[in-house]
């Protein structure tokens, strides 16, 4: 049996209104549960980039990958490990705000996490966290036993360390035609 | 629209017209060289309807009895004429019931363009009535889908949506148009589209790939070719003819593949698959290169992969990427138009007999023909069979019939024993099995190419999905043959549960009505036949028909298609009985 591990799936693509449920739809036929889902603009005008994370064996990267290329509006799309990436996701932690004054310990948990203090209100004040999980999840942990209001965490976003040459490609398409 | 479309600007049209969407979509359909649609009228689709009434003389619509009709009416159409197939209906009812045509199209890659209605665009997303979300219903099933809202839409979507369903790998497209769409006026000028950045419909041939595959073939001494509908799609056969003689490879086809090579070719050892034939399924095994043109190693064809063709090299050649190791690992893909990488392999390959491997082929035919080709097309039991009867229609139709099927065991009997001299004869629903396929079809391969004779054999479970069709038949008038091979039961479905499940024949026998009565009411000549001695004359008769005929031929009540792979089992332990 082959290992299943990470990928990291990065799309480029046209910005279609229908395009996310097409994608979305070569995951669902193939029982593959998305982790993490990340749709933005690129470094290219006008042109979407996914950041999708799954849990799979490399054979089905590849077959998945092939299938999303196939979509009329897909420009490119590219499968990596974690290795091959660099990558992020942020949390925010939303927390009353007695206690950045009570609990002296919130403050060096703060300042040592390298997380940074977005908004400080009467009631409440947010944390902000950038990292990989496992940080965001210690985070987490230390806080949660002084009471978490709201705490959500963001998609991972990635770059990949090999070059992504769309923009040669949709300029090879302009010159072709 | 955000999608970047390229269009030659010689081909644009000078003039611009302001007309309503209705109108501007009549002439998209003109411009693109159609002149024949299939459809269903309702609420929503209206003011393109009075449009065809006001365009009927340039713009043919085909009145079918249900929207699933018009699709397959149009994917038979596509099928023989080799051109894109339209089929419209309105939205919500009309709109699903295209779905079964669409998912057929989609995986048998069969060009065609959908037209639906929608709801006014202020009433999208309010439960209006006759409103369903057919875009996001469609989307798995399609190529490529787009719901237009405004009028000013129109030429560039439905430019897209024929060149997205005619290129490539070809396959369904659906646009929906909401009702103000149609009803807006705007500035109509018309641009053909000649290309799509995201979408590479042709990847560029790689001349070292074809080298590698030249080399491989080359070396072989057990070649053996297993070719598609690629073949059919890209227009090769003569290249493939011409590679089948000049390296001396012994070639079978899918099922969708059937009519590229003459079935008499002495080359053509048949069909590949669950019920294909014994030498090219066993051989598979044994082949030392084994070339896959334009087919996608579908598990109806491959049994057990893991077991399958295990021994061989495997070259690919193939338009779609995603099909490259998909389920079969290739030494050699050859990514690209199939034609056009055959004219590249030709020079490079020798001229070869193989003439020892070729009677590794003759012999297991022989093998065949023993145990069960003879009793089922020379039977000597009293009951008909389905295969005497393909025998007579061959006899009848001299090889030139396009022969339309359905789905089960008059499909494979057919498609086992059925004789063609022309490419595009074989019309059937190969990938998705769609039961209730043929009879629309065959109205659409009729109307496709109306100087051939097209016969449309189907079984009494089948013919009964899409029955009413008949009504298309009698007021279009197309002259379709009709021959439904009635054992009074779902003949496949009741194999397997002998096979398989203990004979428990849970719902699969067949109380039937009178077809013939059935026939005639529809005005369409009718006869049944269920004695041996009237069969051939029953078949001539039928053929030499002018009109539209209805033959039922009753046959065999439980009779069995072999050979046969069982699910999971491989290609080389395939059953004889």
């Amino acid at each position: 049996m082959e290992e299943k591990q990470s990928y990291t799936i990065s799309i480029y693509s046209e910005n279609n209104i229908g395009l996310l449920n097409r994608i979305s739809g070569i995951f669902l036929k193939r029982h593959i549960n998305i982790e993490s889902l990340n749709v933005s603009g690129s470094e290219i005008e006008n042109v979407s980039r996914f950041v999708i994370v799954v849990n799979t064996t490399e054979s089905w990267a590849r077959r998945v990958v092939g299938q999303i290329e196939k979509q009329i509006e897909v420009i490119k799309a590219y499968y990596h490990t974690d290795d091959e990436t660099i990558f992020q996701e942020t949390a925010l932690f939303k927390i009353k705000s007695d206690l950045l004054f009570d609990q002296r310990q919130i403050q060096n948990i703060i300042k040592e996490s390298h997380s940074e203090i977005v908004t400080v209100s009467r009631d409440f004040f947010v944390i902000a966290k950038t990292g990989r999980r496992p940080e965001i999840e210690a985070l987490y942990d230390e806080l949660r036993p002084y009471g978490i209001m709201q705490f959500t965490r963001s998609g991972r976003i990635s770059v990949s360390k090999e070059r992504m040459d769309i923009s040669t490609m949709l300029k090879e398409f302009q010159l072709i035609n | 629209m955000e999608t970047k479309t390229l269009t030659k600007k010689q081909e644009k049209k000078q003039t611009t017209m302001r007309i309503s969407g209705a109108e501007a979509v009549i002439h998209c359909l003109l411009a693109e060289g159609v002149d024949l649609v299939y459809g269903y009228p309702g609420g929503a689709i209206m003011p393109i309807y009075d449009e065809l009434y006001k365009f009927q003389d340039k713009l043919h619509h085909v009145l079918t009895r249900h929207e699933q009709g018009a699709t397959h009416a149009a994917q038979g159409y596509a099928r023989v004429s080799g051109k894109v197939g339209v089929a419209m209906a309105t939205s919500g009812p009309g709109a699903t019931n295209l779905v079964t045509g669409i998912a057929d199209a989609q995986i048998d890659s069969t060009p065609m363009v959908c037209i639906t209605g929608q709801v006014a665009s202020h009433l999208l997303g309010s439960d209006a009535f006759q409103e369903t979300d057919i875009v996001g219903i469609s989307t798995p099933v399609t190529k490529w889908n787009h719901q237009i809202t405004k009028a000013s839409e129109i030429p560039e979507v439905i430019a897209k949506a024929f060149y997205i369903a005619r290129s490539g790998r070809p396959g369904p497209v659906l646009i929906d148009i909401t009702k103000n769409a149609q009803f807006e006026e705007f500035d109509f000028s018309y641009e053909k589209c000649t290309g799509i950045r995201s979408y590479n419909a042709k990847p560029e041939i790689d001349k070292s790939s074809v080298q590698q595959a030249a080399e491989l073939i080359n070396s072989a001494k057990k070649p053996f070719i297993v070719w598609g509908q690629g073949i059919i799609l890209g227009q090769a056969e003569e290249e493939l003819k011409q590679l089948i003689e000049k390296a001396g490879i012994p070639a079978a086809s899918t099922i969708l593949g059937l009519s590229a090579l003459d079935s008499d070719h002495e080359l053509n050892t048949g069909m590949v698959g669950m019920h294909g034939n014994y030498g090219p399924n066993v051989l598979t095994n044994e082949c030392d290169v084994l070339i896959a043109l334009g087919m996608r190693f579908d598990d109806r064809v491959t049994g057990d992969l893991n077991t399958y063709a295990k021994q061989a090299k495997v070259v690919h050649f193939e338009i779609d990427p995603a099909e490259i190791d998909k389920n079969v690992k290739t030494d050699v893909a050859v990514l690209g138009d199939v034609k056009e990488s055959l004219q590249e392999l030709m020079p490079l390959i020798n001229s070869n007999k193989h003439e020892a491997w070729h009677e590794e082929f003759k012999k297991r035919y022989a093998v065949e023909f023993d145990k069960v080709i003879k009793n089922d097309i020379h039977p000597e039991k009293e009951g008909l069979t389905m295969g005497e009867v393909i025998n007579q229609v061959n006899r009848a139709s001299k090889h030139e019939a396009v022969i339309v099927t359905d789905v089960g065991q008059h499909q494979m009997i057919t498609c086992r024993y059925a004789k063609f001299n022309k490419t595009k004869s074989n019309i059937t629903s190969g990938g998705l099995g769609t039961m209730g396929f043929a009879l629309p079809a065959a109205i659409g391969a009729k109307m496709g190419d109306p100087d051939r004779e097209v016969v449309a054999v189907i079984g009494d479970g089948g013919y009964q999905m899409t029955i009413q069709e008949l009504g298309t038949i009698f007021q279009t008038g197309a002259a379709v043959k009709i021959v439904v091979l009635n054992n009074d039961f779902l003949g496949m479905v009741r194999q397997w549960q002998q096979l398989f499940f203990d004979r428990r024949y849970a719902s699969t026998e067949m109380v039937n009505p009178d077809f013939v009565k059935i026939a005639e009411g529809y005005h369409i000549k009718a006869k049944r036949v269920s004695k041996r001695e009237d069969l051939e004359a029953a078949v001539q008769e039928m053929m030499a028909s002018k009109e539209a005929y209805f033959l039922e031929v009753k046959v065999e009540k439980e009779d069995n298609v072999f050979p046969m792979i069982p699910t999971g089992s491989s290609v080389a332990d395939i059953r004889l009985s």
